[in-house]
């Protein structure tokens, strides 16, 4: 197989990338270890547009933020992705904080954030906003532009926007190793051998073992696990903006931010781990995560939890993003390093990575006259208004069977998910793009009917469907 | 000898004290709330019995399987034997409840039933 | 299908509690039944619920769990009573109009003068309990994995721990053994198992399978598919005591780690809840805080046996038929009910003292006891002293007001519950 961009990854980045690819008459290849689109990094995250003023100046992180956050709005909008531009809240707890509360002030214009998307707020004016935080909170540091996107939604849309402009996903296709003959890539992976004249390297946690392959030794991911717990919709409105603490030598406390599905979110801690491949929570990270967060929100409880779950960070040694052209070799661009604020910064970076290819492309790029920026706008049956269910019912039977009662997701939503361009194949998959399974529940009742609808969809036995591919068998042979 | 059980005749869940004579053979029971503790006691030191529930593999029906029951309780020593004859079997749809499924199953006298109906289904 | 339809009782929930409803309220006149009922049959959980121990109480008989079901189903069928199955029900309004979908009719309003709540409970999940490790497959719930193997035909796991000796882990222990798996043990992580002391005999002591109390799973290991687990003992109050962690090795973690009454469309309407049953508050006849609205089953309270979600269900079926037939007549005066020493809660919660029928007071422990009574007072007056061998949580109790006892209880009196020592 002969492509000319391949991008090893499909996480937000690459996916992101992937879709601004597709824009030009390239053959290219979204090439992915798992068995869909953001099954590591990309799935397990804050999920928040961090506005722009926490990185330090200078940094790419710095740039890509500011420039990011800019264009999420945008992107969100054309993808048919939820993005809600809620504002975040620094929290001081003492007069030397709000000290540290002007200096990001300081820092956020000196990154180019807009002076009047920033104030800093007395302890009156937070509680306004934040009736719920706790007795001891002093300040708070507002920032109008930050927000929140669900990080794996973002990623599936880009990627079936990409796949409908003509990229190939490739799953289940992790990179063995990668020669470089006659001016040609010639990656050997799970699926067989694959040529490409361009690798675009977003391997998240793994970035480094791939620019390995090359003989690039520059980049060193410690990868980072950030535990989080996910609370219940009855706490939804705990809080109304994402919610931070102060910086402070004990580290950056937890964040609280309401999710774009009316859940809490809470966490990350941050451990770090010699694992790539597991994010496994460890025994006392829910009570850490907890006793962080009742510094913020003291009504905040573990009970309201439905879920707890880890996600690696791939963070470089540099602390910066590590985005360009490999000194290894000019063709291969590695964009690694990509930890907070990777999501936020996504769409700049995929911008950022098609300045690089442009400029080290043989000839020119040729704009495609049909590319499509976006895709199919999923069907949300439990956003819908009774007339419009009852509108979808009357065409397609199969929105009026519910599946997951929890979330109230449909068969149809369901089925459209499998068949999408980018198509689920597993049960987190279904779960990620319809959130079936996603709610109190966790699954309990619904479990069996997704299985049942993967099985009929993709015409395979029902003990043969996983959670999240490989080995991740649900059920064993027929008991009789 | 005197020998705890507990009565498993019903959900209540008897403590019993049953007192056996040197043939081992029951000569007093006491802590029972109903006469089947007594009967209990007897069949649970002489020949222990259960009832087995399972299900069994059908052919035509909505579902692959359906549950069946032993129409009186089997020795104890005969569940697994019996779950192998079980899971041997498969019958033919539609079922009623009651329809036997396995007949005098090891010729303990004690026939397979089904418990729920299955029609067929296309 | 844009008209909306009207119908004198709206039954939300097709289980044993749905069913008993629906029949007992036509059986007191009432004319126009529907019963809605989520999945493709009527029978609820009991369907899943292959073994046998149900209708002791109610039938004189023991029975399977769908053959407790088809006896009502059969009722059901004979009578005039609607059945819409596969349909759920999305939304209720205050003033009692129903919505719910299917793939059939689609969407379905219906004007109800009464609705009955019946939509039972659902188990807790992994992410209400704090263990550690990956999101590898092969943790699920037993009741999920008891509808795998029982109504699907598959085996969901082959080395197997289960977590929680509550009736569903006791049960799935003997089933999946009997299906040919390795149950390695069951770890509880009270002093005490939440099951019946014959199921602990005839699903664990026949099988040897161990039975671990003060013991808890802390962490679950494999990235794909689960490869072992950590167990350890707790303490009295139920922290992890260090040095006694375990690893065991197994494919599978089945949690029964409790129930939760499903009412999602019962806040839906704001109606009163009571935080311990997580089920709505209600009176003797099992009306909700909304007149017209009644609620029974596992919504209401989580049950141990089928039997009395019969008896309750047929108490609010009663409760709706003469909502039903005088809306407006009510010279209800309440006195409440109220757990003491060790009661946890009491259903129902307040009751009429009006009432021309005694009432039965359903109320379970918070520990076990030994060799104890209760005690129903109001005031300093005792009513009621029962002595029991053994209390347990895992097994409901009651207590009947007479109608003699009713006269002597005033309106806003508290009507409590105590366990003592004898």
């Amino acid at each position: 197989m002969f492509y000319d961009v391949a991008i090893i990854g499909a996480g937000v980045i690459g996916s992101l990338t992937a879709r601004n690819l597709s824009q030009y008459n390239l053959k290219v290849a979204l090439i992915e270890k798992g068995n869909d689109v953001a099954c590591a990094t990309s799935k397990a995250n804050s999920g928040i547009v961090h506005a722009g003023f926490d990185a330090k100046p200078g940094t790419l992180k710095a740039r890509l933020n500011v420039d990011g956050t800019k264009k999420m709005a945008d992107v969100c909008k054309t993808l048919f992705v939820p993005f809600k531009e809620i504002g975040s809240l620094v929290v001081a707890f003492s007069d030397y904080e709000v000290e540290t509360l002007r200096e990001l002030y300081q820092r956020g214009i000196t990154n180019g954030l807009d002076a009047d998307s920033m104030e800093i707020l007395d302890r009156q004016a937070l509680v306004k906003l934040e009736p719920n935080i706790s007795p001891d909170a002093v300040g708070a540091l507002l920032s109008k532009t930050a927000g929140i996107v669900c990080p794996y939604e973002l990623t599936v849309a880009a990627a079936e926007c990409a796949a409908t402009n003509g990229v190939e996903f490739l799953r289940n296709c992790g990179v063995n190793s990668i020669k470089f003959e006659n001016d040609m890539f010639i990656l050997s992976t799970e699926q067989g051998e694959i040529s490409a004249k361009y690798i675009i390297n977003a391997a998240g946690v793994h970035s480094d073992d791939i620019a390995k392959m090359i003989g690039d030794n520059s980049i060193n991911i410690t990868p980072r696990l950030g535990e989080y717990a996910l609370l219940d919709k009855s706490v939804g409105n705990v809080v109304n903006h994402v919610i931070f603490q102060c910086p402070t030598e004990m580290g950056k406390g937890v964040l609280i931010a309401p999710t774009v599905d009316g859940n809490v979110i809470v966490g990350p801690t941050t451990v770090e781990v010699d694992n790539k491949d597991s994010a496994a929570i460890a025994q006392d990270a829910l009570s850490n995560v907890f006793k962080s967060a009742n510094k913020s929100v003291p009504s905040i409880s573990m009970r309201n939890t439905i879920t707890s779950f880890g996600g690696l960070r791939a963070h470089d040694v540099t602390s910066d993003f590590i985005i360009g052209s490999s000194n290894a070799n000019k063709k291969f661009i590695n964009v690694a390093g990509i930890a907070s604020p990777g999501l936020a910064s996504s769409p700049a970076i995929a911008d950022y990575v098609l300045e690089i290819l442009k400029s080290i492309y043989d000839g020119e790029l040729e704009k495609k006259s049909d590319y499509n920026p976006s895709r199919t706008e999923p069907v949300k049956f439990r956003e819908m208004s009774d007339e419009q269910r009852r509108e979808l019912i009357a065409k397609n039977k199969a929105y009026g069977r519910i599946i997951c009662r929890c979330e109230t997701v449909t068969e149809g939503e369901i089925i459209d998910a499998i068949n999408s361009p980018v198509g689920a194949r597993d049960v987190d998959g279904v779960k990620r793009r319809t959130r079936a399974g996603m709610g109190r529940c966790q699954s309990g009742f619904c479990g069996s009917k997704v299985m049942e609808i993967l099985s009929r969809e993709l015409n395979v036995p029902i003990n043969e469907i996983t959670k999240f591919g490989g080995k991740s068998d649900i059920l064993y042979e027929r008991t009789k | 000898m005197i020998k705890e059980m507990i009565c498993v005749a019903c959900p209540l869940g008897c403590q019993l004290k049953v007192t056996l004579d040197e043939n081992d053979a029951v000569t007093n029971v006491t802590g029972n709330t109903c006469k089947r503790g007594v009967e209990y006691a007897h069949t649970e030191c002489t020949n222990p019995t259960r009832s087995l529930t399972t299900t069994v593999k059908v052919e035509g029906g909505r579902l692959p399987v359906i549950p069946v029951k032993s129409s009186a309780a089997l020795p104890k020593g005969l569940l697994f034997e019996s779950m192998s004859v079980i899971n041997d079997t498969c019958i033919k749809a539609p079922v009623k409840i009651g329809d036997v499924v396995v007949k005098n199953i090891l010729n303990s006298g004690i026939d397979i039933l089904a418990t729920a109906p299955i029609d067929v289904c296309n | 299908m844009n008209s909306t339809l009207k119908y004198d009782l709206v039954v939300i929930g097709g289980g044993p509690a749905g069913m008993a409803a629906a029949l007992e309220a036509k059986k007191n006149g009432v004319g126009k039944i529907i019963i809605l009922e989520r999945a493709e049959t009527l029978g609820g959980i009991l369907e899943q619920c292959i073994h046998t121990g149900f209708g002791l109480h109610y039938f004189g008989e023991e029975l399977s769990g769908p053959e407790y079901a088809h006896k009502f189903i059969e009722l059901v069928e004979q009578s005039d009573i609607d059945v819409k199955t596969d349909t759920m029900v999305i939304s209720i309004s205050k003033e009692r109009m129903v919505t719910a979908v299917n793939n059939q009719d689609g969407f379905i309003q219906i004007d109800a003068t009464a609705v009955i709540l019946a939509m039972g409970c659902r188990e807790r999940a992994r992410g209400a309990l704090d263990i550690a490790g990956s999101r590898a497959s092969g943790v699920m719930t037993a009741g999920a994995a008891q509808k795998f193997v029982n109504i699907d035909g598959y085996m969901p796991g082959k080395k197997i721990v289960i977590l929680g000796s509550g009736d569903i882990g006791l049960i799935m222990a003997r089933r999946m053994t009997l299906e040919g798996a390795q149950v390695k043990m069951v770890c509880e992580l009270m002093p005490y198992s939440g099951g019946l002391t014959r199921n602990i005999v005839q699903c664990l002591d026949d099988f040897d399978i161990p039975l671990k109390l003060s013991c808890t799973v802390i962490e679950v290991h494999g990235t794909e598919r689960v490869e072992g687990i950590t167990i350890a003992q707790v303490d009295e109050n139920r922290n992890v005591i260090d040095g006694t962690q375990e690893f065991v090795e197994c494919d599978t973690l089945l949690l029964s780690v409790g129930l939760i009454p499903e009412n999602e469309l019962s806040k839906q309407i704001d109606i009163d809840m009571d935080p311990i049953t997580s089920g709505p508050v209600v009176n003797e006849m099992r009306q909700t805080s909304l007149p017209g609205v009644f609620a029974c089953g596992n919504v209401l309270q989580v049950h141990d046996l089928v039997d009395y979600v019969t008896t309750e269900s047929q108490i609010a079926g009663l409760g709706a038929a003469k909502y039903i037939s005088n809306p407006n007549n009510d010279d209800s005066r309440y006195a409440f009910t109220k757990g003491g020493d060790g009661v946890r809660y009491i259903v129902p919660q307040k009751v009429n003292i009006n009432s021309k029928e005694e009432i039965k007071l359903y109320f379970r422990v918070a520990d076990v006891y030994l060799k104890s009574k209760f005690v129903v007072s109001v005031g300093d007056e005792v009513l009621i002293e029962k002595r029991k061998q053994k209390f347990a949580p895992g097994e409901m109790e009651n207590a009947t007001l007479t109608l003699e006892m009713l006269e002597k209880i005033k309106e806003n009196d508290e009507i409590v519950i105590s366990i003592k020592e004898r």
